[in-house]
């Protein structure tokens, strides 16, 4: 490590934390936790960026940073604190898989995607390659919580998260994509929390619940007839 | 062997006998301060020990010759870890008959014999202990080895004095992998001795404790010895971190012998430094149930897990 | 003996035969205890210790070979020597040796075969082990081999008169019997069309990888149902309950490692250039083993079941060495091979020592007390300290503590592991620390194994008011029990010694040499620059001497005043043995971790029964998973089949015909 300018060790700190904060989302039941927990995955993400940032001197990070910021780290939870509010839905129910499960899991999947990351890494030529594999990581991992959570709520903040984890992803592949693909990114991504939110009231609205089993009786053999 | 490896050895030995209840009453001081209680003397741990040294010891009818060695093999097992442990010098000749695996195996033959001392009484506190002993030990063992692989991937050993003069003679920098490992063996300190999360060391209430339930049947000297033990392991502990995650300071071989008496200090900021620190964590944090205490561990497990894969990701 | 021995395999022989002549001796007056017992077992015993002797002054000899003309003709039993047969050949004598004179003290009139025959039995297991390790060729391999199954076989039913036990027997026969199979398919695969059965040929012949694999793969699952590899091992904590103690020993301590041997011998030197990934299937299926194992070790209550658990464990222990030294020779890391070969080969000889003690001692407190079932056990060490203190050795050393012998395989293990981030395979390399981490809990795990043996046995107070009549073991018992554990303690000072003695082996199964010479004689060093050194001798004068001063200490300063008083009771006054845990009670923290190995049938008391009843029986998933579903599909094929059998002679007479000219249409 000797000899790695102070930015880059900052960095892969960065990428270290997302890691650990994916584990940490991956254990949490309370979901206002879990939103807490992805408006701080932001903020370390708008490090990141300011960082990359600062190191490069490419002007239009800035302006990615503080998209980040206006978008990752403040509006969206504000958007979903104010959802469980006005929802109610404060827990998720029991995870399908045990939390011990889960992270035995979760540490299976880091290592897979460690491995897959080495031979794409190898190909970046940035200086912060070594955090693909993370980034491949946060987004595999976000992927289990949104697979193992019964409540659509925890399975947002896991889609937030993915998001995350792509664009952490991208930014230490090639330095960020271009600012238009981002803006492009990030409005489907508000939007997508917005359409979801209305769908939640929705849900509640038929089932009394936002547990997402009850969608499983919308299949139609057994779930239409089910509910005659 | 040369003088100043001698040095080193009996100093160290001897710094651990006296600052461990030392140790001990400091972090009671602090706990004290923190929750707003009038805190007790820091002396008061010596004085226990003293006064246990010149009562008569009471042995329970039934019970056999290992509970009354049982004492002395922990006290001892205590004595040359501390003797291991590179705390200020990494000059000790000790080291060689044990590294960082054996050190870990040394610290489960003093809780093998405890618990086995535990159960020869026959009372069901003692097997409750000894029960609840073995199980904190087992969940924490793999947790405590995934760290010692971290240090010891990062500095290419297992001999503990190595590794601290490894880590502190490398260039200074951020690393992941080293502060998650930090926080699990954090949490392998707090639970290994018996401290808030997993145990509370200052109640007796019988439902929760696990090391009093093991030291119930011993009395005067050999009660003494076991609290002095006990005294020793938090101390040990103190260490391994120290030399792990805040090795500088430490006289190495390349300082002259002159940093043997400039680690003195350091130690003891050091050691200040950590009471405090584990006092407030014991002061803001609630004891969980017995049942959860495998939660805590694994949660410490997965910490230095992510810290060796984040090293062998990162390199760092 | 005679004075024509020109070599050690001579020797090997010579003793082998001897223990025929033992065993057919015991026939004389096979209902004589005095004759049998008394007379021949120490006999045995002798022979035992020359063969170890033998084995020693063997290891460093080169590679010898012998061909008896006997069996069928055309084919004569070719016989080898070599280092790797050596240190089975040390392990079998000096094991046995322990555990023939205790057998010597055990042996007791009772229901079941007679003494005689039982000589004859065990003489004859002795002999066909020692002759799978000098087999040469495919045919006096498998011999040996099912000689071995059946006599232990014999063996494991000596209470033949008990239905559970002719049923552990059968469950014994039949994995015994589904083992040698797929070892028979394996030297058929390995033999690669030459038709030449003699392990020479097998050396010479070069498979194709994707044969090489399947006769790895065959042998694994052949050696690994001897050897106790999950989900095979379902006959280890039937039999070693349902044999007498000596037997189990015998059994556990020794027949285990002809499986390790047999694995060793494919693997290395028949099949000669293992491939990496077989290395992480061994691994994988090692750990899981002594996860499984060691789990369901804690959770039992009948300590000769809790001991064959525990050997699982280590079993598993020992393959995943195997799997490591696999994936460090596949990738071109000869040294690091070596070293977990090392740690292998010496976890083997520690097992054999450490269990074989463990169960002597069983076998006498269940001498004494007639009961096997630890919840009617306690305050032993009162009555029986000899057996209690020698026991303590092993389940120390079991529970891998340092200074003994448990540690030291452990730790060379762990050194192995410790490198494992230098495979050039990046899931590999990621995955191996994790696995030491689970070698890890086992051994934490064995040693909660261990506390909850040695403390509801021997430590407490007596659980039932017939303890108060157990006796401790007879001299030759003492003996048997002494020689092991001094053969733990031994194993646990001189690792460098026994490792000195090892080396030859190492670098005839792994092409490298570790460089030992750099460290002085009382510290092991395995790697030199890399300072990981231990060094058991100093580790015990250590804390003795620190003992020894406290102790001193005290003495000079304080008084030495002791007062006997009753325990504490917390003023409830009526504290009684029966409040001291169980073993079901000291394995409740493992059923609530690990509920999900278990399959668990609880019966609660409610706050108003009468008689309040608490019971648990854990049973093993397998049964229900594997074996259960098993079965149904052979007992439908079979029902399937089942209209062939019409029960008439003519019926039966046509399908020899039709067969006889089926055959002969075919061969003509």
């Amino acid at each position: 490590m000797s000899g790695v300018p102070l930015t880059l060790q900052l960095l892969n700190f960065c990428a270290a934390l997302l890691l650990l904060l994916s584990f940490a989302m991956l254990s949490q039941r309370r979901i206002v936790n879990l939103v807490n927990l992805l408006a701080v995955q932001g903020s370390v993400l708008l490090l990141a960026t300011l960082l990359i940032a600062a190191r490069t001197g490419q002007q239009h990070l800035y302006l990615s940073a503080a998209l980040t910021l206006g978008l990752k780290v403040i509006l969206l939870p504000w958007l979903l604190h104010r959802l469980i509010r006005r929802l109610g839905v404060y827990w998720d129910a029991e995870p399908l898989l045990n939390i011990p499960g889960t992270m035995l899991v979760g540490v299976l999947i880091v290592v897979f995607a460690f491995g897959l990351a080495q031979p794409i890494s190898q190909l970046a030529s940035t200086a912060t390659r070594n955090a693909i594999g993370i980034a491949v990581a946060v987004v595999l991992l976000s992927f289990l919580m949104m697979i193992t959570r019964r409540k659509a709520m925890s399975q947002v903040v896991g889609f937030l998260s993915m998001e995350n984890g792509l664009f952490f992803g991208a930014m230490s592949a090639t330095y960020g994509m271009p600012m238009v693909v981002e803006f492009g990114v990030a409005l489907d991504v508000l939007v997508a929390v917005l359409v979801l939110g209305i769908f939640f009231f929705q849900i509640r609205e038929q089932f009394d619940s936002l547990d997402l089993h009850h969608l499983e009786s919308l299949r139609e053999e057994a779930g239409g007839r089910g509910r005659e | 062997m040369r003088p100043i490896e001698i040095v080193t050895q009996l100093l160290e030995l001897a710094a651990a006998l006296a600052a461990a209840p030392l140790f001990v009453g400091w972090i009671n001081q602090c706990r004290a301060w923190l929750q707003n209680r009038s805190a007790p003397s820091i002396w008061l741990p010596y004085r226990g020990i003293r006064k246990l040294f010149h009562k008569d010891a009471v042995i329970a009818v039934r019970a056999s010759a290992l509970f009354r060695l049982a004492p002395y093999i922990v006290f001892a097992a205590m004595v040359v870890a501390a003797g291991i442990i590179p705390s200020m010098g990494t000059r000790l000749p000790v080291t060689r008959i044990a590294d960082a695996i054996a050190l870990v195996g040394l610290l489960a033959t003093a809780r093998v014999f405890m618990s086995l001392a535990a159960m020869d009484v026959g009372t069901a506190f003692g097997t409750l202990g000894a029960r609840r002993e073995m199980m904190v030990g087992f969940l924490a063992e793999p947790a405590l080895l995934m760290i010692i692989f971290v240090a010891s991937l990062i500095s290419a050993t297992t001999a503990l004095p190595a590794i601290t003069e490894h880590l502190a003679t490398q260039k200074l920098g951020l690393y992941p992998s080293l502060a998650f490992t930090a926080i699990a063996f954090t949490m392998v300190l707090l639970a290994e001795n018996a401290r808030i999360p997993i145990d509370n060391p200052a109640t007796h209430l019988e439902l929760t404790m696990i090391h009093e339930a093991l030291l119930l049947e011993y009395s005067a000297r050999h009660l003494a010895l076991m609290e002095w033990a006990a005294a020793l392991k938090l101390l040990n502990y103190a260490c391994i971190g120290f030399a792990l995650f805040i090795p500088w300071g430490v006289s190495t071989a390349a300082g002259g012998p002159l940093t043997l008496f400039a680690s003195i200090p350091v130690l003891a900021v050091k050691l200040i430094a950590a009471g405090g620190v584990l006092a407030l964590i014991e002061t803001v944090s609630a004891k969980v149930r017995v049942f959860r205490a495998p939660e805590f561990l694994a949660t410490a497990f997965l910490f230095a897990v992510l810290g060796l894969l984040v090293h062998l990701l990162l390199g760092a | 003996m005679t004075p024509a021995l020109h070599s050690p395999l001579d020797a090997c022989l010579v003793i082998l035969v001897l223990w025929g002549v033992i065993g057919l001796a015991g026939l004389v007056r096979p209902t004589s205890l005095r004759f049998v017992a008394r007379g021949l077992f120490p006999l045995s015993a002798l022979c035992s210790l020359a063969l170890a002797a033998v084995a020693v002054w063997s290891l460093g000899v080169a590679p010898e070979r012998a061909m008896l003309v006997v069996g069928l003709p055309d084919l004569p039993v070719h016989l080898r020597r070599d280092g790797l047969s050596s240190v089975f050949l040390f392990l079998l004598g000096a094991a046995s040796a322990g555990i023939s004179v205790f057998a010597a003290g055990y042996f007791r009139r009772g229901h079941g075969t007679s003494a005689g025959l039982l000589c004859l039995q065990y003489h004859l297991f002795l002999a066909s082990m020692g002759l799978v390790m000098l087999a040469d060729d495919a045919y006096a391999f498998m011999v040996a081999w099912e000689t071995m199954a059946v006599s232990s076989y014999f063996l494991v039913t000596t209470q033949h008169g008990l239905p559970e036990i002719r049923r552990a027997g059968f469950l014994y026969l039949l994995i015994a019997h589904v083992g040698a199979t797929a070892i028979l398919l394996a030297f058929g695969v390995m033999q690669g069309g030459s038709w030449q059965f003699t392990f020479d040929a097998m050396r010479g012949a070069h498979l194709p990888a994707p044969w090489a694999a399947a006769a790895f793969l065959l042998a694994l699952f052949g050696f690994g149902a001897k050897a106790g590899l999950v989900p095979l091992h379902v006959w280890l904590p039937e039999a070693h309950p349902a044999a007498p103690s000596p037997v189990s020993a015998l059994m556990s301590g020794v027949m285990l490692k002809t499986a390790v041997y047999g694995v060793l011998r494919v693997t290395f030197d028949l099949l000669g250039q293992p491939v990496w990934w077989w290395g992480v299937v061994a691994l994988a299926v090692g750990l899981f083993t002594a996860l499984y194992g060691v789990v369901f070790a804690a959770a039992q209550s009948d300590m000769k079941r809790l001991l064959a658990y525990s050997s699982i464990e280590n079993i598993g222990l020992i393959f995943t060495a195997f799997g490591l030294a696999i994936v460090f020779r596949g990738v071109g890391m000869p040294t690091l091979a070596a070293l977990a070969l090392i740690a292998l080969l010496y976890h083997c000889l520690n097992h054999a020592f450490m269990k074989s003690l463990l169960f002597v001692g069983t076998g006498a407190v269940l001498h004494s007390t007639g009961e096997r079932n630890l919840g009617r056990l306690g305050g032993l060490i009162h009555r029986m300290p000899w057996v209690a203190w020698l026991t303590l050795v092993g389940t120390l050393a079991l529970a891998g503590l340092p200074p003994l012998n448990g540690f030291v395989s452990e730790w060379l293990l762990l050194q192995a592991f410790l490198f494992a981030h230098e495979v050039p395979h990046t899931f590999v390399n990621m995955l191996l620390p994790m696995a030491a981490a689970v070698v890890v809990l086992a051994a934490a795990l064995a040693a909660y194994v261990m506390v909850k043996f040695f403390g509801v046995i021997f430590l407490g107070q007596p659980r039932e008011a017939a303890l108060a009549g157990a006796h401790d073991a007879g001299l030759l018992q003492r003996l048997g029990l002494a020689w092991l554990a001094a053969g733990c303690i031994a194993l646990a000072l001189f690792p460098t010694q026994v490792i000195h003695g090892l080396r030859g082996v190492v670098r005839q199964l792994s092409g490298a040499d570790l460089p030992l010479e750099a460290a002085p004689w009382w510290l092991l060093e395995p790697i030199p620059g890399r300072q990981a050194s231990y060094s058991a001798l100093g580790f015990l004068l250590a804390v003795t001497a620190v003992v020894l001063l406290t102790i001193l200490g005290v003495r000079l300063f304080y008084h030495r005043r002791v007062r006997r008083a009753d325990p504490w009771d917390c003023g409830f006054a009526r504290l009684d043995a029966r409040m001291q845990d169980t073993a079901e009670g000291f394995g409740q923290p493992i059923r609530h971790i690990f509920g999900s190995f278990f399959l668990l049938r609880r019966e609660l008391p409610s706050p108003s029964d009468r008689a309040p009843r608490y019971r648990v029986v854990i049973s093993d998933r397998i049964w229900e998973r594997l074996y259960g579903p098993l079965g149904g599909l052979v007992q439908r094929i079979a029902d399937g089949f089942a209209w062939v059998q019409q029960g008439r002679i003519a019926t039966y007479l046509l399908y020899s015909f039709v067969t006889l000219v089926a055959l002969l249409a075919l061969v003509l």
